[in-house]
């Protein structure tokens, strides 16, 4: 018998984390129907049919946004509830696996939810119907900041599982911390979205995106050991 | 036959804090392996934290702590591998079967051939026709012998338990008795609040008051008074 | 630990007195020395307050997060007062910075609040954030656990102060001219006298209020432990929850 490898420790937790959400699916479930409901709270609010350019931007990432704090309430309450984190403690493992395992869970939640809620945004809401090509390049859009989402995400679940006001705590803390990626998110969906034929990429948004994943990346890699061991 | 003479648990001067009140302190004990110490105290008088502190699940204030010859605070990776910890929580996932649960600790641990140790203790503790039902269909009784299976699947040298005998009947019991019982031979910290069967399971007796060792002697050499007197 | 209330006690007055005198002197200069911005007007000057009150912030904000990579590297509790002094000393200077910034707005482009203003969006965003850290900190009610999550978060906050600056300045298509882009090197000289003397004094102030809350919680501190081994420990007073760190002077 020897010690699991990090990565190995963080593959075992990940498939826990899935087969928990297979068994019992609440998580993407709600958020998926958060998202749904509020494309239609926003169809009201906003009195419009179809939305372009920037209004669609900002309709679809306020929506991925809100829709992500459900997520990373959700993400570390099992492991208080059932004692996961303990076990997880006890065995002989660098607790990055645990942060890996999460940040990977949550990512893999939020292009689960993609996968159903922009599809849905485009019957819903938006005006112009984009190209494969636009698309593609959107998918790329979103794959950025869902990182950026992972492991800000992962970072603040595991402080706020450990307070008394959980889920007053995630919305908190999470939503300045995402600024930059919803900032660099909208800003590059905008053009893709326009009512006149998509536009280019805007190169610097994808960079400052990339840039944010970086450092919050290392940041949380450096820090999680912090948060887990008492 | 290399005679093992290094002890398996060293406390030297363990203390741990919390806030400002001191849930242990100042504890000081060896053990030899193979050896049982049984530790008794009132409710908050620091068992359970003595036992995570071993477990390396706190961190000491003060003072230091070695089981197997490493220290829990710099040696923490070699002590997980070799502890196996039974406290309240039997940290099973209600929404698994027993099975997948054995599976995922088998995986953090990084057993080999872990079906078939799984169906071993499964086998052993009598729970291996229910090996594939969910654990929330779990009594209390099945879930306590589960936890013990965790605790026991990767074979480690030395069990912290933290009642061990909560909710199971007799016959349960007996049948965890080889796994984490005297029988197995294996050293062992237990916590107990009963005075006669601590005294007789184990081989040194740890009275805990406010956090300090208010008593410690040979099992033999300690009456069920002196352990009453703990409470008072 | 009498050296300790020695340490943050002694200079105070001295500390004081020197604050009050350049900051002071620093207005002063700014009101009258200071020449009057052509298409500004007088209304200008509170640029003098504006500008030192969120330089000062934003200092603040770091060193409070470099005291909690202290903390987190030494465990030691001193390292967690201080930068939870810092930082929700910072969050008042930087309530302020915002609140002048709005005046002066108001005064150059006459609305009170505008949106294409990127350091005073940043301002905000950094306000909203930094505001969640002593709610933070009440909410966890282990003393140790509280202090190392809000050093983790002071870390991270830290970290996002540059990388939010930088996105919000990129969102914004136009800068305005302003002469809150100064690093000293377009001023004029006679206003670049005021702006520093401002500055200074605006340090001072800084710094002066955080050794006297120091000062005050190590007294606190010493008093409360005094106090326990005066009585036995039943009869000290239990301490509720509270989002400032507690120290246990020995």
């Amino acid at each position: 018998m020897s010690a699991p490898s990090t990565l190995g420790a963080a593959r075992a937790v990940f498939a826990k984390e899935l087969l928990l959400e297979r068994r019992a699916p609440q998580t993407l479930i709600a958020m998926t129907l958060f998202s749904a409901t509020t494309y239609v709270v926003f169809h009201f609010a906003l009195n419009r049919d179809s939305v372009a350019g920037n209004l669609a931007s900002g309709v679809l990432w306020v929506t991925i946004t809100l829709a992500s704090l459900l997520g990373i309430g959700r993400l570390f309450v099992s492991d208080r509830d059932e004692g996961g984190l303990e076990a997880f403690l006890l065995a002989p493992v660098d607790r990055s696996a645990l942060l890996l395992a999460k940040a990977a869970a949550l990512l893999s939640f939020l292009i689960a939810l993609e996968l159903v809620a922009v599809p849905l945004f485009a019957l819903l809401l938006l005006g112009p119907t984009p190209s494969v090509g636009t698309w593609l390049r959107l998918a790329l859009i979103l794959l950025l900041a869902d990182a950026g989402i992972a492991v800000v995400g992962t970072l603040v679940g595991a402080i706020a599982v450990q307070t008394r006001a959980r889920d007053l705590i995630t919305s908190l803390l999470a939503l300045p911390l995402l600024l930059p990626v919803v900032i660099g998110a909208a800003r590059s969906t905008a053009p893709l979205l326009s009512e006149l034929g998509a536009g280019t990429l805007p190169s610097r948004w994808p960079v400052v995106l990339g840039l944010y994943d970086l450092i919050f990346g290392l940041l949380a890699y450096a820090l999680f050991d912090y948060l887990v061991e008492d | 036959m290399a005679t093992v003479t290094e002890p398996a648990i060293v406390l030297d001067g363990l203390t741990r804090r919390y806030g400002e009140r001191p849930a242990l302190e100042d504890v000081s004990l060896e053990l030899a392996a193979g050896q049982t110490l049984v530790v008794f105290g009132p409710n908050g008088a620091g068992k359970s934290t003595l036992l995570r502190v071993l477990a390396t699940l706190l961190r000491p204030s003060a003072g230091s702590a070695s089981v197997l010859g490493h220290d829990v605070r710099r040696d923490g990776w070699a002590v997980r591998g070799r502890i196996g910890f039974l406290g309240h929580d039997a940290l099973l996932h209600g929404d698994l079967t027993a099975a997948e649960n054995l599976a995922y600790h088998a995986r953090l641990h990084g057993l080999d051939g872990a079906r078939e140790r799984i169906a071993d203790v499964l086998a052993a503790v009598g729970l291996e026709r229910r090996a594939d039902d969910r654990v929330h269909t779990y009594s209390r009784g099945m879930v306590q012998r589960l936890a013990v299976c965790r605790a026991v699947l990767h074979d480690p040298q030395v069990l912290l338990l933290d009642e061990p005998r909560a909710n199971l009947d007799p016959a349960a019991s007996e049948l965890v008795d080889p796994l984490i019982g005297r029988a197995s031979g294996r050293t062992r910290v237990v916590t107990s609040h009963d005075p006669a069967g601590g005294l007789a399971e184990g081989d040194v007796a740890l009275g805990l008051r406010a956090g300090r060792a208010a008593l410690l002697a040979p099992a033999a050499d300690v009456t069920t008074e002196q352990i009453g007197d703990l409470y008072r | 630990m009498p050296t300790s209330a020695k340490l943050y006690g002694t200079r105070l007055r001295g500390l004081a007195i020197a604050t009050f005198v350049i900051l002071t002197a620093g207005f002063a200069l700014a009101a009258f020395y200071a020449p009057i911005e052509a298409d500004q007007g007088f209304s200008q000057k509170i640029f003098y307050v504006h500008v030192p009150l969120a330089i000062v912030s934003l200092c603040g904000f770091i060193f409070g997060g470099i005291c909690a990579i202290q903390h987190l590297r030494t465990g030691d509790p001193r390292h967690d007062l201080r930068s939870y002094t810092a930082i929700h000393q910072s969050l008042i200077f930087c309530a302020g910075a915002l609140v002048t910034g709005s005046i002066w707005a108001k005064a150059a482009w006459g609305q009170w609040w505008v949106w294409d203003e990127p350091t005073l969006v940043s301002f905000l965003i950094v306000f909203l954030l930094y505001a969640t850290y002593q709610p933070l900190r009440f909410s966890i009610e282990d003393p140790e656990r509280q202090s190392r999550y809000a050093s983790v978060f002071a870390i991270v906050a830290g970290a996002f102060v540059p990388l939010n600056f930088a996105a919000v300045r990129l969102a914004n298509p136009l800068i305005h001219p302003r002469v809150l882009n100064s690093s000293g090197g377009s001023l004029p000289n006679d206003m670049r006298v005021a702006f520093y003397t401002c500055l200074v004094g605006m340090g001072l102030l800084f710094i002066t209020l955080w050794k006297y809350e120091m000062a005050s919680k190590h007294t606190r501190a010493q008093l409360r432990s005094l106090r326990r081994k005066l009585q036995s420990d039943d009869q000290a007073p239990v301490q509720g929850r509270s989002a400032a760190p507690r120290l246990t002077a020995p």
